[in-house]
Parts: C-alpha cells; sequence; structure tokens
C-alpha cells in the first residue's frame, strides 16, 4: 500500500518562493502561448485565406459577445444533455461494477465484453437514438453520453475493487472480516482513485459526446447544431466561439471533477505528490 | 526449555503431520512442506529460518489458516486453526506494514477493532493503549505516507496486537529495514513479548535476529520443506545490545548457521548433541 | 459486524500464474464475444416477441401464421428495432434500387474507406506521439514548454471541430487524417511518456555504469519498458481514430464512400428501410472491433509473456 517515506511531516512551507519558483517552472509554456497568440493574430491577417475557416483571435471574441444570447443557452442544453447522460451513465456503470465484482468469474466475463465495447464507436448510433426517442427529444443525446460513458466507469471501478493488494485481504482474513466489512473498509475505499481517473475522462467524453451526437440532428438550440449551421452559413467566427465555449465547459467540468476527488481522496499518492 | 515445549496446559500451537503442495501453472506440483511436527507452548517465543523457498512463511500461514494443509492437522488454542482465526486468538504482522493509506495511523490500529464490532469508547481507549506500547502514540493522526518505514511497522505491530491475541505471528516483519532500524526493534519486539506475554511466531532470514529473539529456532531445509533441527536459545532475559556481544550469542550464531548448511555441530555440550540427534532421528519434535 | 458464517474463505495464497498463451487468450475472446452476441439476439427478438409490432410468417403449409405480442412498446416495433432477419436481408439485397452490389458489398467497401483513413491518421498520431514522447523525456525544456498544451490541447474538442476541420481540407483525405492523428497523438504521448520513465532509475543507472549512451538506454531498456503503455493508448486511439473519420466523413459534399456518409444517407432514408441503417452501425462496430483486435494480436505477440499495464 505505501511504501516507506523517508522522512516525517510535510514539506516546508514558503510561500512567497514557492511561488516565484512555479512561475519560473511555468515560463517556457507562457512564452509559447503568448507567442502563438500572437501569431495568429498578426499571422491570419497577413494570409487571407486562412481567415476564412480561422478568424482572428479578436473576431471569435466579438462574435462571442453578439452571439452570447444563443451561444448561452445552446451551452446550457447542450450541458443538460452532458451532465445528465453523465450522472445516469456513471451511475449505472458503477452499480454494474458492483454487481459484477461480487463473483470473479463473473467479473472475468463481462470485462471482456465491456473492453470490446468500447471499441466500438458508440456515436454510430445517435441517428438510432434520435429515431427512437425523436430528433427534438434531448433523451436521444443523453442516451448516446450514457453509452459512451457507461463502459469506461464500469472497467475502472470494476478494476478498483478486485485490484486490491493481496496482503490487505489477507490481513481481514486474518481478522476474521466478512466479505460485507471487506467490500466496505477495504474495496470501496481502494476503489476510489480508479472511480475519479474515469470520472475525470467521462466529464470531456460526456460534453464531446453530447455535441456531436448533436451533429447528426437535432433542435437547434444546441451548441452542436449552432456548430453546424453557422458553419454551413460560413459565419466560422460564430462557430469558433461555439467551439470556445465546449472547450471552457469542458475545462471546467475537468476542474470540477479535481476539485472532488482532491476533497474525497486527498490521501492518494497522486493528490500529495507535488511533481506534475 | 527442551525441544518439544509441553507447558501446561499443553501447546498453544501444534502442527501435526503437516504437507502441503502447491499446484503450479504448468501443472507441475510443489512440495512446499513435507511431515512437519511442531509444538509451540504458551508465552514462547519461536523462530523460524531456512533458505529461500524453505516454507516457512507458508508455515506460518498455515498456523494462521490463511491457506489449508494438504494433509495433517494445525490445532492452535486446542482448536482447529480455522476456528482459532475465527475466533481471532492471533495478530498477523507481515514483511510490508500493509497499512491503509486512507486511514490515519490509530484509525489503521482500529481496524481490527472494528471488524470484531467493539464499541467506539472501549476501541479508542485499547488504540491508544497500543500506540502507547509501540511508542507512538504522538502520530495518532498521521497519514502512512508520512511516517518511516520503521514506524510504519511498528503501527502494523499494534495493529496485530488490538484485539489482545493470545498469538502473535510475524513474516519477516523487519526484512525491508535497515539494519540498526532491525536491531531497535528487535528490542522493541522483545519489550513487547515480555510486556504482554503473547506467544510469537517469528519467520526470518537473519541468524542473529532469531538468535536474539527466540527461545527457539526452528531450522528449515530448503524445498520440501522439512524441520532440520530445533535449537534451544539458552541466553537469559531481557536481552539486551549486550547480550549481541557475548560469547554464547555467537557460539549459537554459529550453531544454527552450520545447521542450515547441512553440517552438525559437534559441541562438548553432551545435551546439545544428544538433543540433536534425536531431533534428527524423531525428524522433528519428540 | 460478526463472524462465521459470512466470514471470508482463506483465499488460495496468490501465485504468480504466466499469462495465457496467445492462442488461448483469443480464443476465449472470441468464445466471450459469440456468447454476448447470442445473448445478445435474444434479447433483441424476445423484446420484440413480448411488445413489438405482429410477426407474420408464411407456415410451410402456406398459411399465414400471424404472432401477436402481448404488450406494445414503441421502442420495439418494426420501425424502431427492425428484426435481425431483416436486417440480414437488407444486407443481401442491393444497396439501392437497380444497383447490382449489395448491402453488404457496399458496407464493406465503406468500411474499409474509412477504416483506411481512420489508420492513416492512426499511423501518424502514433509516429507523431512516440517522437513527442521521445523528445519531452529527453529534453526538459521541450517538456516544460509544451506539455501544458499537449494536455489543454485535449480539452478542445477535435470530435467537435472534425467537421470544420474537414472542410478546410477540401473535405477529402487529407482533413480527416489529420482530425484521426489529432484523436490519436494525445493519449500515445502521455501513455508513451508514462512508459519511457517507468524503468527503475537503477536500470538506468546500471546500463550508465556499463557506458552506454542515452541512444541505447533508450532502445534497450526505455522502449521495451514502455510496450505495454503504449498498447494500452493504442486500443483507446484506434477507437478514436475511427471515430473520428466517421465524423469528419459527415460533411456535405464530403467522401460518397465512407461510413459516415452511409450512416447519414440511410438516416434520412429511415422511413422506408430502417434496416440499412442498422445495417451500417453494425459494420461501424465491426470495423471498431477489428482495429481493436488488430492492436490486441499485436498486443499478444508483442508482449508475449508480459504483464499488460494496468492503464489508468
Amino acid at each position: 500500500m505505501t511504501a516507506g517515506t523517508a522522512e516525517l511531516a510535510g514539506p516546508r512551507r514558503d510561500p512567497g518562493a514557492r511561488l516565484i519558483r512555479q512561475v519560473r517552472g511555468q515560463a517556457p509554456a507562457i512564452v509559447v502561448f503568448v507567442s502563438v497568440l500572437v501569431v495568429w493574430e498578426v499571422g491570419v491577417g497577413a494570409l487571407a485565406l486562412q481567415s476564412f475557416i480561422l478568424p482572428r483571435p479578436s473576431a471569435i471574441a466579438t462574435a462571442f459577445v453578439a452571439e452570447w444570447q444563443t451561444l448561452q443557452l445552446a451551452a446550457r442544453n447542450t450541458l443538460y444533455e452532458a451532465l445528465g447522460g453523465l450522472v445516469i451513465g456513471v451511475t449505472a456503470g458503477v452499480l454494474t461494477a458492483f454487481a459484477v465484482s461480487r463473483w470473479a468469474r463473473v467479473r472475468e466475463a463481462v470485462l471482456p465484453i465491456a473492453i470490446g465495447a468500447s471499441a466500438v464507436p458508440i456515436i454510430a448510433a445517435a441517428p438510432i437514438m434520435s429515431n427512437w426517442f425523436g430528433i427534438l427529444n434531448p433523451f436521444a443525446k443523453m442516451a448516446i453520453v450514457i453509452l459512451l460513458v457507461y463502459f469506461p466507469m464500469l472497467i475502472n471501478v470494476a478494476r478498483g475493487l478486485s485490484q486490491v493488494e493481496p496482503s490487505a485481504l489477507e490481513l481481514m482474513q486474518a481478522s476474521a472480516a466478512s466479505e460485507g466489512q471487506v467490500l466496505r473498509k477495504v474495496r470501496i475505499p481502494n476503489a476510489l482513485p480508479y472511480f475519479f481517473t474515469g470520472l475525470k475522462v467521462c466529464t470531456t467524453l460526456s460534453l464531446i459526446g453530447a455535441v456531436v451526437a448533436e451533429y447528426f440532428g437535432g433542435s437547434s438550440d444546441v451548441l452542436g447544431r449552432v456548430i453546424v449551421q453557422s458553419s454551413s452559413r460560413l459565419r466560422f467566427d460564430i462557430t469558433w466561439a461555439a467551439i470556445a465555449i465546449t472547450a471552457i465547459s469542458g475545462i471546467v467540468m475537468y476542474v470540477v471533477a479535481l476539485v472532488v476527488e482532491r476533497a474525497v481522496i486527498p490521501w492518494h499518492a497522486s493528490q500529495r505528490a507535488a511533481e506534475s | 526449555m527442551s525441544a518439544g515445549g509441553q507447558q501446561s496446559p499443553g501447546p498453544v500451537v501444534q502442527v501435526a503431520g503437516v504437507n502441503k503442495v502447491f499446484e503450479t501453472a504448468g501443472g507441475g506440483r510443489t512440495n512446499a512442506l513435507e511431515n512437519i511436527d511442531l509444538a509451540i507452548g504458551a508465552d514462547e517465543f519461536v523462530s523460524l529460518i531456512g533458505p529461500s523457498g524453505c516454507g516457512k512463511s507458508t508455515l506460518l500461514r498455515l498456523i494462521g489458516d490463511l491457506t489449508s494443509p494438504t494433509s495433517g492437522t494445525v490445532t492452535v488454542n486446542g482448536k482447529p486453526a480455522r476456528q482459532a482465526r475465527l475466533d481471532r486468538d492471533y495478530g498477523i504482522v507481515f514483511q510490508a506494514p500493509v497499512l491503509f493509506d486512507w486511514r490515519t495511523v490509530q484509525a489503521n490500529v482500529a481496524l481490527p477493532l472494528e471488524v470484531k464490532g467493539t464499541p467506539g469508547t472501549e476501541r479508542d481507549q485499547r488504540v491508544r493503549s497500543m500506540l502507547e506500547l509501540v511508542e507512538l502514540k504522538d502520530f495518532a493522526r498521521h497519514y502512512p505516507y508520512q511516517l518511516s518505514g520503521g514506524m510504519q511497522q511498528r503501527v502494523s505491530i499494534a495493529r496485530a496486537l488490538a484485539l489482545e491475541p493470545s498469538i502473535l505471528l510475524m513474516d519477516e516483519p523487519f526484512g525491508a529495514l535497515d539494519e540498526m532500524t532491525r536491531e531497535r526493534l528487535n528490542a522493541e519486539v522483545q519489550r513487547i513479548w515480555q510486556e504482554t506475554g503473547t506467544t510469537i511466531v517469528f519467520v526470518t532470514h537473519s541468524i542473529p535476529e532469531a538468535v536474539f529473539l527466540s527461545s527457539r529456532v526452528v531450522v528449515m531445509s530448503p524445498r520440501p520443506g522439512r524441520i532440520v533441527r530445533i535449537i534451544d536459545v539458552d541466553l537469559p532475559r531481557p536481552r539486551t545490545d549486550d547480550t549481541r556481544e557475548t560469547a554464547r550469542y555467537f557460539e549459537l550464531i554459529t550453531e544454527v548457521r552450520e545447521t542450515l548448511r547441512g553440517r552438525r555441530v559437534a559441541t562438548s555440550d553432551g545435551a546439545a548433541v544428544a538433543s540433536a540427534e534425536r531431533t534428527m532421528a524423531e525428524g522433528a519434535v519428540g | 459486524m460478526t463472524t462465521a458464517p459470512e466470514a471470508v474463505e482463506p483465499a488460495r495464497r496468490p501465485r504468480s500464474r504466466a499469462p495465457a498463451p496467445p492462442a488461448r487468450s483469443l480464443a476465449r475472446g472470441l468464445a466471450l464475444g459469440l456468447l454476448f452476441l447470442a445473448i445478445l439476439l435474444v434479447v433483441w427478438e424476445g423484446a420484440k416477441a413480448l411488445g413489438g409490432d405482429p410477426w407474420r410468417f408464411t407456415a410451410p403449409s402456406g398459411e399465414e401464421v400471424t404472432y401477436r405480442p402481448p404488450f406494445k412498446w414503441q421502442i420495439v416495433n418494426d420501425l424502431s428495432l427492425p428484426h435481425v432477419w431483416e436486417i440480414a436481408e437488407a444486407l443481401a439485397a442491393p444497396v439501392q434500387r437497380q444497383q447490382t452490389q449489395s448491402l453488404a458489398g457496399f458496407l464493406v467497401g465503406a468500411a474499409i474507406h474509412t477504416g483506411q483513413e481512420a489508420a492513416l491518421g492512426f499511423l501518424f498520431g502514433a509516429l507523431l506521439g512516440l517522437a513527442l514522447a521521445a523528445v519531452f523525456v529527453h529534453s526538459k525544456l521541450a517538456e516544460r514548454a509544451f506539455m501544458p498544451y499537449i494536455v489543454a490541447s485535449q480539452t478542445i474538442p477535435i470530435l467537435a471541430l472534425a467537421p470544420l476541420i474537414a472542410f478546410a481540407f477540401g473535405n477529402g483525405l487529407v482533413g480527416i487524417v489529420i482530425v484521426a492523428s489529432y484523436l490519436t497523438f494525445f493519449p500515445v504521448t502521455i501513455a508513451q511518456i508514462r512508459g519511457l520513465t517507468s524503468p527503475d532509475p537503477r536500470a538506468i543507472e546500471l546500463m550508465r555504469s556499463c557506458a552506454a549512451s542515452r541512444w541505447t538506454i533508450f532502445w534497450k531498456l526505455r522502449m521495451p519498458a514502455s510496450l505495454p503503455y503504449l498498447f494500452a493508448a493504442l486500443k483507446i486511439a484506434a477507437t478514436a481514430s475511427i471515430v473520428g473519420a466517421i465524423v469528419g466523413e459527415g460533411n456535405p459534399g464530403g467522401s460518397q464512400f465512407g461510413l459516415g456518409r452511409a450512416i447519414l444517407n440511410f438516416n434520412e432514408q429511415y422511413a422506408s428501410g430502417p434496416e440499412k441503417l442498422w445495417a451500417a452501425i453494425l459494420a461501424s462496430a465491426l470495423l471498431g472491433l477489428t482495429f481493436f483486435a488488430a492492436i490486441r494480436i499485436a498486443e499478444l505477440l508483442v508482449l508475449r509473456g508480459r504483464p499488460a499495464a494496468a492503464a489508468g
């Protein structure tokens, strides 16, 4: 479980020095960011060809502000689909993982199927969902998200419940613990880091899944349709603004997952390590 | 104490005619243990020592009912090993501390008490006294990663003793530590043993450690593991760092080493030779 | 919180098991897949038998037999969920009226078309990922400068951009390959960095002590160590490339030959023949599984006897 680390107590605290060190560490990355932005703004102006598909950052920002009403409504609808699908899919995946992990043989049979299922391009089923639930029904897109999210969560949590150090299990045997106690006291805490690994992947997956599912058809008030319709009208500034919102929403969801992770499993090695 | 330590009211651990055969992946079979007879009395400190693969850890696990013998019986506290385990008669310490990352030190020590269902106040009290016993009272709220390897092992010892078991099984608990920490922890284990009066079965690779700690050293042969000889350690108690510098200490170390190498030990001490010959002839404890 | 009846049985001491031989592992996977398929078919038709539209057969005697299911669920009626044999029939039938090619033939062609695009993108992306990882492992500066963007690039919904990119490159092969490469290079880079840095530092010191160059250390130690991680990422990337290709093909004016376009076309024709859409989806699923199987086979051959990495 833990390798004995050398000395006791936490790292020495000197916030000022740490901050400076961190900024200096990020310096190369910041340089790259600024230069790319500058080149983009300047270069695109110079190459008339590019501005067609790839407007200057300033143009995108303008469109962002101008179309804010449409964009924020679309974002809310798409987020509704993504989050709804995420919650349902994650819950279903976790419950299945619990059901499946009880018996090793069942797990060994189900896991490869789940892995195989995640090899299938699930997004291709988007039109079917639209046909089943109605093209304007948000649940059609939610269904795709559920399918996208279900398998990775199932795989991760099932692994977390079963990949416990054998010595820990022997320890519980030596204390004559019941199967239920082993589950509560060992398997579930052990599975938490795996759960969060899966969750972080699934947050981005859910949003992208919703947006791309919307490409296959749906109401106009969603990000996917805004992207498709604005690009067919050749209003690429709006297209990129919508994409920017998608990216930002995705980052926010991911960060929320990170924060929850830090709150729930502060003890895990990944949360302690200062190294990136 | 002679070989065969019969103390009243009878041996705490009785291993009789035990064989253990493992099936290997390729379909073959490995004879881990062959014809083991061993009796361990109350309050004894018995070490199992032998080359890698001699089955000493397997024997420890058999006593702890973490695996079952292919034939033969293991009786602990007068009951079958399985019942002893279900009654939580023993505590176990592994080579790795096996502490739960997500629990503080005191929560880790509390684990067996939680499993048993001990009520809260009694539990806290017990945890406190165990941490005091291993001298880690000030680290109760720390997390395992904040402790050194030696300290983590002390926590795992505290945990093993949480239910006041009559037997403590230790499987090379200090194998991963440096020599100096090891010697210090040896002294601690000895002190704990004397304070709590627990019977200890101790698996080790280290001859000095076995001699320093034990009342008897069980020397095992390479696979298939058999008991070659049981050596009484007649060093006076309590044993201290000074004990490590006495002549008798070195003699005993040599005796164990020579036995491990397969050479009989010819000493001027008639009793030792006699008991050696007898145990070789009977193959086990009388 | 008591013991006895529910107490845990003594586990068998975990023996180290050598991984099963490749042939056996494949056979097992195949068997499981077939079992799953069988169960799926039973559930499919079973649901239709319970709540679908009436089933009509002509019995051998020539009579018309009608079976009416007890319930009525819209989701399993013949329009939403065609009978399995109807899909099979559609596969054998011509893809369109007055065409000689069967649906199955057409879909195979489409799958190959999409597969080729995806494979090309996958290859480029994988090579790029490997190169980047190698550079980052050897140059701290490069890593610090670019790593945050590699990570941030993951937040750019490239899949959302796929139509746009395809359009920007004339709806041809190039755009799709770019999308597929992008989707591949990130997981490969990340996994490969983890893999290349996975060897015990002492193993590296050992090689340095016999004056091995960084190049030698890379090829003899880091690369072999990274393979389990690499394969885990490749499996993810393979599916991602296919998804990217399918989505990228969706543009109007895009290639007529790929699965993406087939899905969109058959979607429009859904009311007249839902079987074709289902067949196209089936073809996509098979394409995904084929890629996955190919990588799995490669993994079994290359990692002969080595345990796969516990992918995150």
